[in-house]
């Protein structure tokens, strides 16, 4: 390898390479490679696009299950949902775009996600969006949530797909360095399932949609590959913002009709989206995965600046284009609905046999300046789509980790006041979801604000069901700091019992990896735990792993982020007939706690939001949490909300399940939902009140013996906590809240926080 | 009888297919028309549903009034065909002129997606023919753009005809004299922002938009 060390910075490296990876690309080429060639391998062997330091970790992931059509590696994850009808669920993060211009940047996150379901042949149908800030008593913090909120509502309404959930976690870690997640859901007929694959010697490739220009270049090696420099309290990298997308609603709404339109007429024979690193993955993962070759016309893209150079055409990042693969036949066909739906289509190039290399084929990706021209580029596809670099990059616990773990919040003195404490927890994020439109599809039976959003499995194009899809997303920097190992397989927990709440058993999880720096040990050591807790978590459960995605390099100024795995969950309700009891419970209801049955060891309020949000303090064990009893419970609560949904049994009142502020924020949620108050004793201390101990429901019924037998029978407890009514929420020798003043905290916080009336 | 209802569609249009899923659950056929084409193909009443006719480009509504389906929808609107503009096709009738005033951001400058309640404060309109006046009914609104307002000369008018269509019992977003709906002179027109196939059923949240959908199936072609 012969690198000229010189004043100038070598090109490779300003592409993002490393000078190994230079030296392996030499090889793999045979010679040395031009500008263009290394543009392609820069941005498909970023970390964004090649996953080189998480690989090796995310193969111990189980991803094999009963119903799963599509696992990780496609576009989405697909299950078969039954009735003919599959689910396409995907997560994805725009961490860094947004961290630069907030608006755009979560706009274009929604786009491109919504691209990896309609790639599939899915209709999406729903968006949920976790997003992390900074307290938001700093002015930065509150224009990035505005302008990140706003984003999403723009281009999430205009495009006619519906938001029906999300999570909203404040934590000093992300002042710099926001967490935009967005998870997309999609359903289709099962025989619409498609995959990005050319085939076909001859077959024309097809770009679809917006014109190519210099946006986001960049975005998935620059940006998305590499943390932010600046100090706390600069404006962030300013210089980068020419990397972030721009996004065009209007344009993304006819690309999906016409593409879906496309598909339903079997015009095209392989379809894929263009997102991070534009045309240089679109081709090459296409060929790669077809094992065919692909000549690109490079004087045929649509562009919309004048004087583009080829690199900037083939890494261009701009938004709403789609690439499909057509046979000649077609094309006129093809033509004919993109010009009804106003998008351009233009043949770009064309699918070619394999070259034939040391007697075995190889599929070459051949970019040329117009047909019969000078060949700009020559580089087998399977290189920059399969064989990027791996790395087992080193690892290292923390050295305080054993001693933190030791240090436990349950040491601090007890509040002098449980009920300021509790105040402080209460949040209703109703700021948030009401800018976004979360009923399109006539679909939301439960949307944004209870614990897991549940849906119609219905659409324009699907056969008739009646059967429902939940989902939800969960995400905890508290848990997952203390210990990234039990933090995850708590998420993966706390996803499933969401689901239970509103019926729905848990088909498959998809999960957002948010972590620092990768050459960072011990962010390596967080990433390869978490995804430990995720697996062992997942095969407790029951549970494949159908997507996911990595988000590295989240750290500015040298500090890292939290470690934030984020789960999707897909869950299915069999049938879904009446609206789930949802949270509000009733003057006179019994209240229940459904969980593992006793003895049960005294709390752990490590990574709890008491200890760190009311006392600042991040040590400590995060509670114990029993796979096997786990699943019994949710099991438990799934079937009895199922009943509820299916055929309006009638036993459950409301159902609530307890995580985040634990017993205590669980009650006054119900009694905010409800407003109604409630007697409740049997709560020793604030540790019983605050501990957010997995695997237990607060369950409200009018037939409590009932309920108690047969969680009796299902091997599980059902401990009276007291009764719903009046105008006051009383825990016995801790808390004596009206339930006034509990919604009026609870309604005030975020407004309030945002300088707003609420 | 407006059996055979048409549900216009423009390029960003989103809500075509609930709305022809509502429309068919009070026993509507809905026919779905594409905006490039100047006919409503002989249905007995047209709806123009919610979304963001061509991306709501300058200003919502103001592109669709160009759209060659409008030649048509006005001229059916002109002979007494019932037209039924429901949150951004009431932003497009405003802007082809069939009804009077224009829709401007809400109070709050932010999008607004919630169920309010509304008052029924007129039953001579094809929406709400036969349910009686004072009648309550949640529906959503969901909407940037959603706060009605006109010159006082015009309000006078509304209000002097009995006009105003649908009040907010609490005005979500500052528009004049808590208008959600209205109609024209001829009554045969009507816009309306809150959308009532968004409360077609229990299940997600309120059947009351059945209500003003079943009049629009029993109105009479004048």
């Amino acid at each position: 390898m012969a690198v000229v060390e010189g004043e100038v910075e070598p090109l490779h490296r300003a592409l993002g390479l490393t000078d190994g990876e230079y030296g392996d690309i030499v090889d793999i080429l045979g010679r040395t490679p031009n500008h263009l060639e290394l543009a392609l391998f820069g941005v498909m062997w970023s970390e964004h696009c090649s996953y080189k330091s998480s690989r090796i970790h995310l193969r111990r992931l189980p991803t094999e299950g009963p119903g799963v059509l599509v696992g990780p590696g496609e576009n989405a994850g697909v299950i078969d949902a039954g009735d003919g009808i599959a689910v396409a669920i995907r997560i994805e993060s725009h961490n860094h775009p947004s961290a630069i211009e907030p608006h755009q940047g979560a706009a274009t996150g929604v786009g491109g996600i919504l691209r990896d379901i309609f790639t599939m042949g899915g209709r999406p149908l729903a968006l949920m969006d976790p997003l992390s800030f900074g307290p938001l008593d700093d002015p930065r913090q509150r224009w990035l949530l505005e302008g990140v909120v706003s984003g999403i509502s723009s281009y999430g309404n205009a495009v006619g797909v519906p938001t029906v959930g999300g999570e909203l976690t404040f934590d000093p870690c992300y002042e710099q360095n926001p967490l935009v997640n967005v998870l997309c859901m999609g359903a289709l007929p099962v025989e619409r399932l498609v995959l990005g694959a050319a085939s076909g010697p001859g077959n024309l490739v097809v770009l679809l949609g917006s014109s190519t220009g210099r946006d986001g270049i960049g975005g998935v090696s620059v940006l998305a590959s590499a943390g932010f420099d600046g100090a706390e309290g600069t404006d962030v990298d300013r210089s980068k913002r020419p990397s972030v997308q721009v996004g065009d609603p209007y344009e993304e709404k006819r690309l999906i009709e016409a593409c879906l339109e496309l598909l339903d007429a079997r015009l095209v024979v392989g379809i894929q989206d263009l997102g991070g690193a534009g045309l240089a993955c679109a081709t090459s993962e296409t060929a790669a995965r077809g094992r065919v070759g692909m000549e690109v016309d490079l004087s045929a893209v649509p562009r919309r600046e004048v004087g583009m150079q080829p690199w900037e055409l083939m890494t261009s990042e701009s938004q709403e284009r789609m690439l499909a693969i057509v046979t000649p036949g077609d094309w006129p066909a093809v033509a004919a609905v993109c010009e009804r739906w106003e998008v351009r289509a233009s043949v770009i190039g064309r699918v070619t046999e394999p070259d034939v290399e040391d007697g075995r084929p190889v599929a070459r990706l051949r970019i040329r300046e117009h047909p019969g021209g000078p060949v700009l580029a020559d580089v087998p596809a399977g290189a920059l789509a399969d064989e990027g670099p791996r790395y087992d990059r080193p690892m290292a616990r923390p050295a305080d980790f054993e001693r933190r773990l030791g240090e436990g919040p349950e040491r601090l003195d007890p509040p002098a006041d449980c009920g300021a404490d509790l105040l402080a927890l209460l949040l209703d994020p109703s700021w948030v979801y009401r800018q976004y439109d979360h009923q399109l599809f006539l679909n939301t039976v439960e949307g944004p604000g209870g614990d897991a959003a549940l849906l119609r499995l219905a659409g324009p194009g699907l056969p008739p069901s009646r059967r429902g899809v939940a989902i939800t997303t969960d995400g905890n920097p508290r848990w997952c700091a203390v210990d990234p190992r039990a933090g995850t397989a708590m998420l993966v927990a706390e996803a499933v019992a969401n689901l239970a709440c509103v019926g729905a058993t848990a088909a498959a999880i998809v999960n957002c990896c948010n972590f620092g720096n990768p050459e960072h040990p011990v962010v390596m050591w967080q990433l390869s735990e978490a995804i430990d807790g995720m697996a062992e978590a997942c095969r407790g459960l029951g549970l494949p792993v159908i997507g996911g995605n990595v988000s590295l390099y989240n750290e500015s100024g040298g500090a890292d982020i939290l470690p934030t795995p984020v789960i999707g969950a897909l869950g299915l309700v069999e049938t879904l007939a009446h609206r789930p009891p949802g949270m509000a419970w009733e003057e006179g209801s019994t209240i229940l706690l459904v969980g593992p049955v006793g003895p049960h060891p005294s709390p752990a309020l490590g990574g709890s939001r008491w200890a760190v949000e009311c006392r600042g303090e991040r040590a400590g064990r995060l509670p114990a949490l029993d796979l096997e009893a786990h699943r019994r419970v949710v099991g438990f609560v799934a079937g009895l909300v199922a009943a509820e949904v299916g055929c309006g049994a009638g036993l459950v009142g409301a159902v609530h399940d307890v995580s985040g502020g634990g017993l205590g924020v669980a009650l006054a949620e119900m009694a905010i939902a409800g407003h109604t108050g409630a007697r409740v004793g049997g709560i020793e201390s604030h540790l019983e009140l605050f501990a957010e101990t997995p695997s237990r429901f607060v369950v409200a019924t009018g037939r409590p013996d009932e309920l108690a037998a047969w969680a009796r029978e299902a091997g599980l407890e059902a401990t009276v906590l007291g009764t719903a009514g009046g105008a006051e929420l009383v825990v016995d020798g801790l808390v004596g809240l009206s339930v006034d003043r509990l919604a009026g905290r609870w309604l005030d916080a975020l407004p309030g926080a945002l300088g707003e009336p609420g | 009888m407006a059996e055979r209802t048409g549900v216009v569609v423009f390029p960003g249009t989103n809500c075509e297919h609930d709305v022809a899923q509502a429309l068919a659950l009070v026993g509507a056929e809905p026919v779905l028309l594409w905006h490039g084409e100047a006919t409503v193909r002989g249905v007995d009443a047209v709806v123009l549903p919610g979304g963001f006719a061509h991306g709501d480009y300058l200003r919502p509504g103001a592109i669709a009034r160009f759209s060659p389906v409008m030649e048509a929808v006005a001229a059916f609107a002109a002979s007494g065909g019932p037209v039924v503009g429901i949150c951004n096709g009431f932003q497009v009738l405003t802007e082809a002129g069939l009804l009077p005033g224009a829709l401007q951001k809400n109070r709050a400058l932010r999008f607004m997606c919630r169920p309010v309640d509304l008052v029924v404060a007129s039953d001579r309109s094809p929406l709400t023919a036969g349910v009686p006046v004072g009648t309550r009914l949640r529906i959503p609104v969901n909407n940037f753009d959603g706060s009605y307002v006109c010159e006082d000369r015009v309000l006078d008018e509304l209000r002097a005809e009995e006009r105003v269509v649908l009040r907010y019992v609490e005005n979500p977003n500052g528009s004049v004299d808590d208008i959600a709906g209205i109609c024209n002179a001829q009554r045969n027109v009507v816009g309306l922002m809150p959308h009532p196939e968004r409360a077609s059923d229990e299940l997600i949240g309120s059947a009351d938009g059945l209500v003003l959908l079943r009049a629009l199936l029993s109105a009479r072609v004048a």
